[in-house]
Parts: C-alpha cells; structure tokens; sequence
C-alpha cells in the first residue's frame, strides 16, 4: 500500500491546522484515507504545534512513526523534525527566514526553501500585501506537489474553507497555492508515485463529532457541559447545531451542575447527555451515583487527558479507568464503555442512550484526548441518520383503577417500569435515599433490612441481564498467535497496526480489545487469555491500569506491560520496539534518549536563557561523579551558532545537573 | 388567562406523614406549597417538587405530587435540569438554608441570572438540623453551635440582598408563624414568571434556641400592609437589609424581565419530552455533508 505523512510544525497561531484541515480534506475527496494527529500545547500563541497527516490508499489506523514531508514554519521545527523525514522525502520552508543545512537531514531528503518573496511577487501586485499566515497556503500547494495530490481538489478545498469570504480571498488563497505547487514542481521531485484516486468522497471528523453526532441521531434532547479539554468540541458542535437540531445546549456553571441538570432532564424524560475531561469527571461522581439509585438514563463522556490533576490539559492518557470504574459511593449498576475508534465513537453512542433508556441506568462512556481531537476519514454510509431508537418500558397511562404505581417494582428482569412526570395517576419520589418499591424512603424511619436487600438485588440483575446482551471481546488477527497484545480505547489503533508489523516479521502477533468494562465479560476474557502463549498489555498509562482490572476480574497476570505516560499517543513502532526488547528478554526502560535530551534543553533555556539558545549536539558520559550517565548537551546562540552553554542531564532520572554558560553575553 | 379551577388541598396529601420534630416550621411550608398549588390548581402530576438534602429537602417525599430528592446542593441543578426537559410541569424547588446558601450556593446564583421560570423555598432555619446543629450560612454572629461552642464568628449571608443584586425577578420573605400570609407569599412567587426566591423563617425548634418563633413574632411586620413599592430595585436592595427590631415579611423585590425560557430555541416545538426523537432527514443530510 502507498503511503505519505505530511507533518506540519510551527508555534500556535501559525494557523498550522488550517492547512493541515486543507490538505487533509482534500486527500479524503480525492478517495484516499487519513489519519490526522495535532500534538500541541496548552497555549493560545506561541509554543510548539507539530501536525501530522497521515495518507494512505487503504485505511491507515493510527498516525504511524513515519515523516516524508515536513512543513517547517520556524527555525526550531527545522531542528526539531528535519532529521525525521525519511529518504526521498522532503523540507520546506521559507528560506527569506529560515535555513536548513544538509547536516540538519538524512542522505537523500529534499531541501525545499521557498523563496517566498519572490516567487509571491505577482500575487501581491495583484492582491496587495500578504498577511504572515499566508505563506502557509504557499507551503500547502508545495506539499500537495510532493503528496502528488495535485492542485485541483486542494483549490476547491479553499474554495469552500473561504467560501463566506468572497470570491477575493478565494482566488488570492488559490493563486498562493498554486505559487507554491509551480515552484516545487519546477525543481524538486514529488516523494510518492501516481495515487489510485477512487474519488470515493468520505467524511473527515474526530471522535468528539462522531459522539455529538451519535447523540443528535439517538435523539437526545439536552446537553450539558462546562467548558473543559478536550471535551469541549462537543459542547462546541453541540451549540454550533443546537438551532437545526434542536437539541437544549446548555454550558453550566460548573461540572457539579452539568451532571445534575443532565440527570434532572433524564427524569423528566428526555435523552440527555454531558461531557467532561478526568478533572471535571472528578467533580461529577457523587451525582453517578445518584443516576444508579434513582434509575436515570443518562450518558456521561469522560474524554481522559493527561493527569492527575491539571496535568497535561492537552495530552492524552488512558489513566481515568480506577477514577471511572470508582466513581461514586456504594454499589449501582452502570455500563461503562470505551469506544476504540471513531465510528465505534459514533456507534457506541447510539446504542448507549438505547441501554440507558432500557436499563435505566448512567453510561460512562471513555474516551480519550487522542481519539476525540484526532480526524480520521470514514465512509458516510457508516452514520446512519434513523437508528432504532428504543425506549425501553415506559407507562405513559395508569388508570386510577390499577392502584399504587410503583415506581421501583421488584420484577425478575430488575427493570421496573417508569413513568415521566406529567403522566396522570404515578406520582412518585426519585430518591437518593434508598427506597421501597413505591419509592418510600427506608432510610430515615422504616429501614427494613429485607427490603433493603430486595432493592439490592433487583438493580443488581440489571447488570446481569445487560451483560449478556453486550458482544464479548475476541480476539484479532491469527489464532494461533505467539504472542496476544491486550489493549483498550483509542490505542487499538496502533496496536492493530503493531501487531500486522510483528506478524510480517514472523511474530504470529493477535490483539485483544476491552470495550465492555462494567459490566466485564469475566469468563470470556479468561478463556480467551488462558489459552494465550504470551500477554503484554498496551496502555497509555504508567501503572496498566486495565491489565490489573482484567487481573482483578480473571486472575490472569500480564507477562509483560508496555506503557507510555509521555502525553503522547501510542505509535506502532514504539509498540514493536518494545515486543521485541520484551521477547529478547532485554529489560524495557524509560531513560532519557539523545533526542530527549535535547529536547528537556529546549524547555530549559526556554526558561533560563529566553530562546536565545537551541540545543546543538548531545554527547553520553558515564563517569562523571553523578551516579548515573548523563547526556552533556551543547547549546549554541541562535543567532551566530557560537557554542554559548553546557547543560548535563540525567540518563536515567532526567536531572539537570548542570548548566553553565560559556561566555557572558554583551 | 385561563380560568382557574381550585383543587382541594387533600389531593396532594403524600403518602406518608412527615417525620419532623414536632413544632417544626417545615409542617407549615409543607402546607403552604399544598394550599398553593390547590388554589393556582397545579394537578400533582403537573407539580415537580425537587429538593436537595436536609430535614426540610425530606418536602418532596410528604406530598402527593413528583418528586426529586436530590443531592446535598444539587436541587437547583436537577431541578434546571427537569424543568428544562419538559417546560409543561411546574416546578418548585425546596431546601434548606445549609442546601441552598451554603453548599449549593453557587448553582443558586445562576439560576437566578438566567432567570429560569422556577420557584425557590428556602425553609431557613439558621442552623444545620439534620447533622444535629451545626452553624449555617445564616446562623448569627455570636450564636452557640456544636461546631462553634465560642460563637459563630462568621457574618451571615443576607439572602435577599443576594438574591435582588444577583438577578432574580422575585424576591420574598415568608415566615411559618404566618401560615396564611407564606401560602399567598408562594401563590404569588408560583404565578411570578422568572426566577422567584421565597426565604421562609422556618425555625429550628430542637438546635437553634435563638431563631425561634418568639423572637419572629415580635419583630416581623408585612409589606403588604405597608404599601411597599416592591418594584423599585435600590429600595428594595435597602429594605433586604432591614434586619433587628423590625424584620420585614412579603414581596420584597418584583420585576418583570424575560426569563431563559423564552429566548431558548429548543422550545419553539413545544416541552422538549414531547418533540420526536428521530432526526430531520435534511438536517441530518447536511451535517454528513459538512464533513465532506
């Protein structure tokens, strides 16, 4: 299969995602397949923002370890990525501002300055002056010409992304792309072969829109959220859609009051849902459990970043499972579900609100920052507008004639019928307290230890019988695999992807997906992973989070744990790099690598020598009287080149032990 | 207007009987939530009663009618919540003085400047009851409680004032030694549209040895005998802090201000509960299309 990645890297406000959404989008109508991952920072201005898209002829499943093309809008991404392109491949820059020298790239990689003055001369005597952000749209017809995409569908991409601008913008934009494509084709060589365009025209969206586009087809009513990432896309498509959806949007004063207000329109009736990242979720448990007593439908996305507390707020983990799976005091049935990519985002969300509604009960649904702000293409005819929409026992009339309702009847299934406020003849109590089958508190005077017990057991049969409903894991790829790689949310992708690779090396390689994690398929999980050769589990996180939960459920120990806690996502190569330490017996560590090194310089002098310094070479020293090897970066001035500073850092615990500068300076 | 039909207040007997400490001033408001709701004629299953947790958030479960009792602050948030689902029910938000000044404060500020068409009853007792007596948002300086037994050093919250400043378009003072004045002090918040906050002297008669019913017999006096122009916002800010010898009972701030209710596009279809739930196949067509 053929392939491209195309990597985009400057500060934020460079208006990097817009040409990455530009290339990206024309790629998909062109029938190809994308994957697009933003590894940026918690910063309006300024910082650094890497991008990268992903191309393929087939579905590509995660953003892959490979860089063939690098749009460089600063010196630093030049330093920082231009060594990651890979043969063939090419840089770009604007070289009236930036340098790249060959020593910055491998053998046979393409230097691509852009004179962008010059060859933008006939643009400006026709459009006036460019803004800075322009001279992206020049990068972007260049990266079309390496992509060899063409200009066509990159033209009307523009057309229709300055489409509310005006003819003006509109053919200015086209005519810098176009500036950019002309000059890379008349001097360079395009880094792929001619593509297959099928022209099949797919969506490109992230998880985030898969899941508020699940919800407006399962017909929910009311949204509530606080502001939060990298939850807040759905809050955003939510408002930005509530007029033709009609959906209640509603942003709250806090998380406690989002979850309520949810829940308080799931008892009233319609289908609600809110959304949060791991810091707001925390604020939200205690009305989880709320949701489980009383018997509210009520879908609750918990999109996880990088904690704890604050954290990463723009980098992803999959470290909330303990703080999902414990939320709220006391026992409830609840389902808790991670969808693994961004149409299971789009398909689990529909079939929630259904089992919410069915079993009356909160939904936790996790996803993570990877999967929620990654897009992805995906074929339209995956969205279906006019799912079954299925309600679940509901009495809409109660004759006066049948007596009490009662609301929490003891039925054999677990699941009493409810009815709405505003239904004649059912008045009744939604409690926190525990209550009886009328829904008359225990609590307070008439605690009856049986009844009590009754209500137990009726909403625990809920759980049961809803966990033989849901499809239980299996395993994919071969049977008889040497080796079974267990995994859970968006690191599906990257472990689909790894496990291929392992196997195209002769490591018979299979994975194993939890989606379900409440109510857990236990027995099916065991036997499956009691026949396997060999596990390692593969989790965005520092303490395998979901190996000791499957430990907890089954009794069966990992042989092997990988895991990442950096903020950034799993990449297959990672993931097979430490396969095969783990299979040669080789112990995994987590020390700092050369190109880490430098990259804890960068942060340093960010803040100790104000930018004006940039990591040049980085040499290991073992003996040194700090009790570990350090790497002893050389800093240089940005502006002569003149090596300035010396800074040693910790192989192993990642220390600065030193940093002194060489001359002081004028 | 449509006319009303008066209901017998028996209908929304509950199912049990309260189990408050005899003397209570919660019997009173229980009371007055059922003889209003009879005399605006708010059939029970139109009625949403929705409370957080203390002795007084124990309301929704002694009366006929729905109910939700909620978590310790969360009343107002659930309550938003339900009334925003299906704006068909009436909906009547009760608690105490530790549920709505103290924990849940900060949901109370808002829903007071969106102006949601709810009402609130505040049973203001000054004291934590439920937890056995603790000092309270409202608790005087000075006052003796199990959690300070050298007085309470902290200055009371002064609702009204909160409630005036913070946006809400009805503000009232109701006290359950006046029984017949706090049901038409509830009638009228119900009718009010917009957010309308009744505080009600509600005392504690088993942990707070201070508020009682003397000490509000002897000071209260009714703004309605006084014709009060409640209608004035910086006199009414004034009159909220009218506070010793004299402590004022009624209406004391009214305005008429659009409410959330009526600029929320959601509800040009009707309640929310009663719109379809399949989608519109143009709008959906569309959405898939902007993905293109």
């Amino acid at each position: 299969m053929q392939e491209v990645t195309v990597g985009i890297a400057g500060a934020a406000g460079d208006g990097l995602d817009k040409s990455g959404d530009t290339l990206a989008k024309s790629c998909s109508r062109l029938g190809l397949h994308v994957y697009a991952y933003n590894c940026y920072q918690s910063i309006i201005r300024g910082g650094h923002i890497w991008l990268r898209v992903r191309i393929g002829e087939n579905k590509v499943y995660s953003h892959g370890d490979n860089l063939n093309v690098l749009v460089a809008l600063n010196q630093d991404s030049i330093e920082r990525h231009a060594m990651e392109v890979e043969e063939g491949g090419a840089v770009l820059f604007n070289s009236d501002r930036l340098t790249c020298e060959p020593s910055q790239v491998k053998a046979g990689v393409q230097i691509v300055g852009l004179p962008m003055k010059k060859i933008t001369e006939e643009v400006v005597k026709e459009h006036g002056a460019l803004l800075p952000i322009m001279q992206n749209t020049v990068a972007m017809g260049a990266a079309a010409y390496f992509a060899n995409v063409g200009l066509e569908e990159p033209s009307s991409v523009l057309a229709d992304t300055f489409a509310h601008k005006g003819q003006k913008v509109i053919d200015l934009n086209v005519s810098l792309l176009k500036v950019g494509y002309e000059f890379a084709k008349a001097n360079f060589k395009p880094v792929t072969k001619e593509w297959k365009f099928t022209h099949k025209k797919r969506c490109f969206l992230t998880g985030n829109e898969a899941i508020a586009i699940g919800a407006y087809a399962a017909g929910c009513k009311f949204y509530s959220a606080y502001p939060m990432t990298p939850a807040s896309t759905i809050l955003h498509w939510m408002a930005n859609h509530a007029n033709e959806t009609g959906i209640c949007v509603k942003q709250c004063e806090d998380e406690l009051s989002v979850i309520n207000m949810a829940i308080g329109a799931g008892i009233a009736g319609a289908r609600s849902m809110c959304a949060t990242a791991g810091g707001g979720f925390a604020l939200m448990t205690e009305a989880v459990g709320m949701a489980g007593i009383m018997e509210v439908p009520v879908v609750c996305v918990e999109v996880q970043r990088g904690g704890p507390s604050t954290g990463l707020p723009t980098k992803t983990e999959q470290a909330d499972l303990w703080q999902v799976y414990g939320a709220s005091q006391g026992e409830f049935p609840r389902l808790i579900v991670a969808p693994r990519d961004i149409v299971d985002c789009f398909n689990t969300t529909v079939d929630v609100f259904n089992l919410a509604d069915r079993y009356q009960l909160p939904v936790l649904l996790m996803s993570d920052l990877l999967l929620s702000e990654h897009p992805e293409t995906v074929d339209p005819e995956v969205f279906n507008g006019n799912p079954v929409i299925d309600r679940g026992e509901i009495v809409s009339e109660w004759p006066e004639s049948k007596g009490k309702f009662k609301r929490f009847k003891f039925t054999e299934s677990g699941v009493s019928p409810r009815a709405l406020p505003g239904t004649a003849n059912t008045a009744f109590v939604s409690a926190s307290d525990e209550q009886d089958e009328e829904s008359i508190l225990i609590s307070d005077m008439f605690t009856s230890p049986a009844t009590r017990r009754k209500i137990m057991d009726k909403r625990g049969r809920k759980i049961e019988n809803l966990l033989k409903e849901l499809p239980a894991p299996v395993l994919e790829g071969p049977a008889d695999a040497d080796l079974t790689l267990v995994c859970w949310g968006s690191t599906w992708g990257p472990v689909k992807e790894a496990a291929e690779l392992l196997t195209a090396q002769g490591i018979k390689t299979n994975l194993l997906n939890i989606k379900y994690i409440a109510p857990f398929h236990a027995k099916e999980v065991e036997a499956i992973l009691s026949k396997a050769k060999k596990k390692i589990s593969v989790e965005v996180n520092y303490t395998s989070q979901m190996a000791r939960f499957i430990k907890g459920e089954t009794g069966i120990s990992m042989d092997a744990h990988i895991n990442r806690y950096d903020g950034e996502p799993m990449e297959p190569l990672y993931i097979v790099g430490h396969v095969k330490r783990i299979l040669a017996g080789v112990a995994l560590d987590y020390d700092v690598t050369e190109a880490e090194a430098k990259d804890m310089a960068y942060h340093y002098i960010r803040t100790h020598a104000q930018e004006k310094l940039r990591p040049t070479a980085a040499t290991r020293e073992s003996s040194n009287g700090h009790g570990e090897p350090t790497w002893n970066v050389e800093l240089s001035e940005r502006a002569t080149g003149k090596l300035a500073a010396r800074m040693k850092v910790g192989v192993s615990t990642g220390a600065t032990y030193s940093f002194e500068k060489l001359a002081e300076e004028k | 207007m449509a006319t009303v039909i008066e209901l017998p207040v028996e209908l929304f007997k509950g199912p049990v009987d309260p189990d408050w400490c005899p003397g209570c001033g919660d019997f009173a408001v229980l009371k007055g939530v059922q003889t209003a709701a009879a005399k605006l004629g708010i059939t029970p299953e139109n009625l949403l009663v929705v409370s957080g947790i203390g002795c007084s958030s124990n309301l929704p479960g002694f009366l006929h009618a729905y109910g939700i009792h909620s978590l310790h602050g969360r009343a107002v948030p659930v309550a938003t919540g339900a009334h925003l689902a299906n704006t068909d029910l009436k909906c009547v938000i009760t608690g105490g003085d530790g549920d709505g000044y103290g924990i849940g404060i900060g949901h109370l500020l808002h829903a007071m400047r969106r102006n949601l068409d709810v009402t609130y009853i505040v049973m203001d007792n000054q004291i934590y009851g439920l937890t056995t007596g603790q000092t309270s948002p409202t608790t005087g300086v000075g006052q003796k409680t199990k959690s300070t037994p050298q007085g309470n050093h902290e200055n009371p919250l002064n609702p009204l004032a909160l409630a005036i400043t913070a946006g809400a378009t009805f503000v009232a003072r109701a006290f359950s030694g006046e029984p017949k004045h706090m049901a038409d002090t509830i009638s009228a918040a119900i009718q009010h549209k917009g957010f309308s906050l009744v505080d009600i002297f509600s005392p504690c008669v088993t942990y707070n040895k201070v508020n009682t019913y003397p000490f509000f017999k002897e000071r209260v006096y009714k703004l309605e005998d006084e014709n009060w122009d409640r209608t004035d916002f910086h006199a009414s800010l004034a009159k909220a802090f009218e506070w010793g010898d004299k402590i004022p009972l009624g209406v004391v701030y009214e305005t008429d201000m659009p409410t959330y209710e009526d600029s929320e596009l959601a509800f040009k279809k009707g309640a929310l509960v009663k719109q379809s739930l399949k989608t519109d196949p143009k709008v959906w067509a569309n959405i898939v299309e902007e993905m293109i």
